[in-house]
């Protein structure tokens, strides 16, 4: 019963003060926690949440670049570009197991993704129009995505944890070869040249967004840090990642699309850039559902799924069989 | 507890090369044991990560209780005796 064992099973716990005291002290001591382990519900609700909608958003986000892997303009990309969506779908998979721990089914989570009771990161309800874009992904996305992920390697829940690590290890080269493709791109003629500045100035606010809304209106920050489930806060990698991406743009003459864009020497401790105020507007539009392609992914995804249900059905009916002559041969 | 129509659930463990135990690297959904050893094959090797897989049915795991904890484990705490550095041996002997 190392996590199927849960699906069904009862996993509530009696909530006395002195439970809950002795729960807090594991977690200050970094002592982590596995599946089996008694928790308090809303920990466990608060994890099957951010985890569930961590999974959807790999596999969702395997659809705008999938778009491109039969354009990529030479080989090289092209086995990049099929190596990186491999990877998503990959980590898709590492992370509904590691919710699958807390007790709730992997068909559960497809159906709440496809009748939109579970979110996925907003960035993918953005178009794919230019071969830069797959660039700009790479590189802002997956940055964007890695500077999240790196602390969650430390996230107090054993399997959330190991999952990240492994996510992290695949995942630097997607950042990379992202940030290579904008390079060649800006090395370039003219078109080639102003088609990365164009992904830029699309991608570059809703990368910032991605690490959701600013610390005094994020619902869930202050107990999901209390619980060490999240380290930094969303401001704090907001920041960090600000800090780490805007002399990357410089370096390949590229200008970051905010006018307000200003390095700081008195920011924090060791200076970091001001930087304009962000559409959040837009932000909770495209999470309500009223992004250009929240429709398309969903109905992509829905139509996977449903196409998909034959061969489902036909494996486990042949395994059935299988089984079946197995246990009267024997 | 466990549903007909859900794909069986299998826990995945990779030998990274000769020489090292097989360690529990994920899981997996699968109708039978060829199509999980195919898939983690595809998913947890992706980059020479071993040379040798097994699959395990997770309902066929039997696994310690967490709530039995202290009286299982416990009580090798208190025997030191078990370990080398508990005998005093003089040092001339050197290495033993």
């Amino acid at each position: 019963m190392y996590s199927q064992g849960l699906i069904g099973a009862n996993t509530e716990t009696e909530e006395t003060q002195e439970f809950l005291d002795a729960f807090q002290a594991r977690i200050d001591a970094e002592i982590k926690i596995e599946p089996n382990d008694p928790m308090p519900a809303a920990y466990r609700k608060t994890l099957i949440r951010m985890i569930g909608q961590h999974a959807h958003s790999e596999i969702v986000g395997m659809l705008p670049e999938g778009n491109w892997i039969t354009r990529a303009p030479t080989l090289r990309r092209k086995v990049a570009l099929l190596a990186k969506v491999q990877d998503e779908g990959g980590h898709g998979l590492y992370l509904y197991s590691a919710a699958e721990t807390l007790g709730v089914s992997r068909e559960q989570m497809t159906e709440e993704l496809l009748n939109g009771t579970a979110k996925y990161s907003s960035i993918f309800n953005y178009p794919t129009p230019t071969w830069a874009d797959i660039g700009a992904i790479g590189w802002l996305v997956d940055g964007a995505a890695i500077m999240n992920q790196v602390p969650l390697c430390r996230c107090s829940y054993g399997p959330y944890a190991r999952a990240m690590i492994r996510v992290c290890k695949e995942e630097s080269f997607h950042q990379r070869q992202g940030y290579e493709l904008m390079k060649t791109l800006a090395e370039g003629n003219d078109d080639q040249k102003h088609m990365a500045q164009d992904a830029l100035n699309r991608w570059w606010w809703p990368s910032i967004m991605m690490f959701g809304p600013s610390d005094t209106d994020s619902q869930h920050s202050d107990q999901s840090m209390k619980w060490k489930i999240k380290r930094f806060t969303n401001d704090e990698l907001r920041q960090k990642f600000i800090d780490a991406t805007v002399p990357q743009a410089e370096l390949i003459g590229l200008t970051m699309p905010d006018p307000d864009l200003k390095w700081n020497e008195t920011k924090n401790d060791n200076g970091g850039y001001d930087f304009g105020k962000i559409d959040w507007d837009e932000f909770w539009k495209v999470v309500k559902g009223h992004g250009m392609m929240n429709k398309d992914r969903i109905r992509a995804r829905k139509k996977a799924w449903d196409d998909g249900a034959w061969v489902r059905e036909a494996a486990l009916a042949y395994a059935k069989k299988n089984e079946k002559q197995h246990s009267e041969a024997a | 507890m466990t549903d007909s129509s859900l794909m069986p659930l299998w826990e995945v463990f990779i030998r990274p090369r000769n020489g090292l135990n097989h360690k529990h690297v994920g899981s997996l959904h699968a109708a039978d044991a060829k199509m999980a050893m195919q898939a983690a094959r595809d998913v947890y090797t992706r980059r020479e990560e071993g040379n040798s897989i097994w699959v395990v049915r997770a309902s066929d795991i039997v696994a310690s209780n967490p709530e039995n904890s202290d009286e299982n484990f416990d009580p090798a705490a208190d025997k030191v005796y078990r370990h080398p550095s508990f005998y005093d041996i003089p040092d001339e002997v050197g290495h033993m």
